[in-house]
């Protein structure tokens, strides 16, 4: 492997570990009851998000999907906040009233998620058009999977990005399911993501999704690229979600993966391969002491979802409007 | 001096750009030399292509578009040609902008204008003249505007513009021509107010969007004619809570027609019944009868719309039942009226 600098792969790491601890813990505490939402966890996909929270500002828009709790925290989303909203509180970034498919921190440009598949990559490339108007250099980062590529709204929106020559970068996980159904039952064989948005007038790149510094580095290309204005930007990095589709345990018994694609990817875990190489280097001993800030980190955040009050149950018919009448 | 409901679109636009440069125009036609029925003409060449510009055949997206537009600070405002296009951006509609505001605790605003064009006759047929105000109505989160004169066009329109929620602008193909002049002003209350047009004795007239200049030439046949005056109410927000005036005119009449666009299953009238009836003091008593389109899809032939739908003559036989009165001879619907497919003679189609 390649020369990569130790304080960039420690600092992948610590986002990578600190997106997987928090999911962990969620689905720790489910059973509890006290999340009563769904919750659809970011286990095993934790390399992307990472490796792009190093290459973007607070000022960059950025929207997700009904998985995105590892982009909202990665975009500098406020974890307590994300926690209080999954708890229901009114302390959580959208008082309750959103749960963990709703969630946004405008201070640090996450402009929200969303529980209809492709329902946000045309909002996420309405706020590319709006970075152009505004001239600030901001880009607008569009999270989608590979379901999402069915959608109308991926062409129609790639399609006006390249009309309006955009700053949108669409970065596409690859999980290979719908929910339980897989790719083949969805899109013919040999179906290449890049050659489909390049045809649409996409510049396109692709890495391993399973490997940080891989995503880092295609990452890095692709904002490059889409920062400079050339228009729009299609990543596709494939990766695989260890748990179910949507809840806190695995669902292996299903039977809809097999055993041995799911050994697999489990084997290729990003999170092991960073730790494996960081074992040689000197950042080592910083690393073990951020997981111990990380768990008091973790613990402070769901006390403090726990502790916070419920939301008034009169918010519940308020801001439907943003004016009373 | 006078203006026509599209000239006040086009001002109304032309102004709220003026005043405030965050305001963007677009919609399939924008700037082709026909200007979406008059109402964008001229704007590209004030305002230019950043802030005026025509855009693909995508309606859900760019509805999404404007709702990403909407919630980095800018205020767009998109045109259908025809509301049913809009249908393809239900999803974008009613899943995110109505909820953006709420489902975010308050977090972002969506002020966005959506003009959708509905109409009826000439043949529009099954799929260009659905009057789906309801659909609308019904989310929380969207407010329907269904401006009924040139006044509403231009206010309304503005109010819209300037408002920080979604807003639903059903304009009614039948209207554009229409002439009058134009205070230029507005408020916020034009989004969430009725307003009496004529004020009477002896009926209320709730009339919504085109039924309005139907409702004014009924109550002017009646009052030639029999000497009965009625309250003409314009219904130009389309919602279930009663206006003000609404209720203060049911209660000097005790006799309401509600006068909809919309089908006979699919309009509000029933709930805002429901809610005067609950409202005012011995409720129960008071004569609600509403006119609205039968339960079909509108068919293209012109054959086959004969007498389909309400228009002055309908209003007057429905007061004349309300209030026991003779209507035969009042008015003759093949001759006297204009043929029943066109907002008037001038218009020759094609839509």
């Amino acid at each position: 492997m390649e020369r990569f600098e130790g304080s960039i792969q420690l600092e992948l790491l610590k986002r990578m570990r600190r997106i997987r601890d928090v999911e962990l813990r969620i689905a720790e505490e489910y059973s509890q009851g006290e999340m009563r939402c769904p919750v659809h966890l970011s286990v095993g996909q934790e390399a992307p998000s990472s490796a792009l929270s190093l290459l973007v500002y607070p000022s960059d828009y950025a929207v997700s999907t009904h998985r995105g709790h590892a982009h909202y925290l990665a975009k500098g989303g406020d974890l307590n906040a994300m926690i209080a909203e999954i708890y229901g509180k009114e302390t959580g970034c959208s008082k309750g009233k959103g749960g963990s498919m709703h969630l946004i921190d405008t201070t640090v440009g996450f402009m929200g998620t969303s529980a209809i598949v492709g329902n946000s990559i045309p909002t996420g490339t309405g706020l590319a058009h709006a970075a152009q108007l505004n001239k600030t250099g901001q880009i607008s980062i569009i999270h989608l999977g590979d379901g999402a590529i069915e959608e109308g709204s991926f062409y129609e929106s790639l399609n006006y990005a390249a009309v309006k020559n955009l700053p949108a970068l669409y970065l596409c996980e690859n999980n290979f399911y719908s929910v339980y159904s897989p790719l083949n039952v969805r899109q013919p064989k040999n179906r290449d993501f890049c050659f489909l948005a390049k045809s649409i007038g996409a510049k396109t790149f692709s890495g391993d999704g399973n490997c940080v510094i891989s995503s880092y580095k295609t990452l890095k290309q692709a904002v490059k690229y889409c920062r400079s204005g050339k228009g729009p930007t299609f990543v596709e990095l494939k990766t695989y979600r260890w748990l179910e589709h949507c809840g806190p345990n695995n669902d292996n018994e299903l039977g809809y993966r097999e055993e041995r694609e799911i050994e697999y990817w489990m084997n290729n875990d990003p999170i092991k391969k960073a730790e494996a190489r960081l074992r040689k280097r000197p950042e080592k001993d910083h690393y073990k002491n951020y997981c111990q800030a990380l768990k008091k980190e973790v613990d402070d955040a769901f006390e403090f979802a726990k502790l916070s009050s419920a939301p008034d149950i009169q918010s519940r018919s308020k801001t439907i409007f943003s004016t009373e009448q | 001096m006078k203006i026509t409901f599209s000239k006040a679109i086009n001002f109304a636009i032309r102004d709220s750009m003026r005043d405030d440069n965050k305001v963007i125009c677009m919609g399939l036609g924008a700037t082709d030399p026909k200007g979406v029925f008059g109402t964008t003409i001229d704007l590209e060449k004030e305002f230019g292509s950043k802030r005026v510009f025509d855009i693909p055949t995508s309606e859900n997206a760019l509805t999404g578009i404007c709702i990403g537009l909407s919630i980095a600070g800018y205020k767009p405002l998109l045109t259908h040609q025809r509301l049913d296009f809009a249908l393809l951006s239900l999803d974008q509609i009613i899943n995110n902008a109505a909820k953006a505001h709420y489902m975010y605790g308050g977090e972002i605003c969506c002020p966005l204008v959506i003009r959708m064009i509905m109409g009826r006759g000439w043949g529009q047929g099954p799929t260009h003249s659905q009057n789906l105000q309801m659909l609308f109505a019904g989310i929380p989160g969207l407010r329907v505007v269904m401006p009924g004169t040139v006044q509403d066009a231009y206010s309304q329109l503005r109010a819209s513009i300037n408002s920080n929620d979604p807003v639903i602008f059903l304009e009614h193909r039948w209207l554009h021509n229409s002439e009058s002049q134009v205070v230029y002003d507005f408020s916020d209350q034009d989004l969430v107010t009725q307003s009496l047009v004529k004020s009477g004795e002896d009926i209320t007239i709730l009339a919504c969007s085109y039924m309005l200049p139907e409702a004014i030439k009924a109550r002017r046949i009646l009052k030639e004619k029999l000497g009965v005056t009625a309250d003409i109410i314009n219904f130009r927000s389309y919602r279930a809570i009663p206006d003000e005036c609404l209720i203060k005119s049911i209660n000097k009449t005790r006799k309401l027609i509600v006068a909809d666009t919309a089908m006979r299953s699919f309009t509000i009238a029933d709930q805002l019944s429901n809610n005067i009836r609950d409202l005012l003091i011995d409720g129960n008593s008071i004569d609600i009868r509403i006119l609205s389109m039968p339960d079909i899809p509108e068919p293209t032939s012109h054959f086959l719309t004969k007498g389909l739908y309400n228009d002055s003559y309908t209003i007057i036989s429905k007061t004349c039942e309300l209030l026991s009165k003779d209507c035969r001879g009042l008015i003759n619907r093949d001759t006297e009226l204009k043929p029943h497919d066109v907002p008037g003679e001038w218009f020759k189609g094609p839509f």
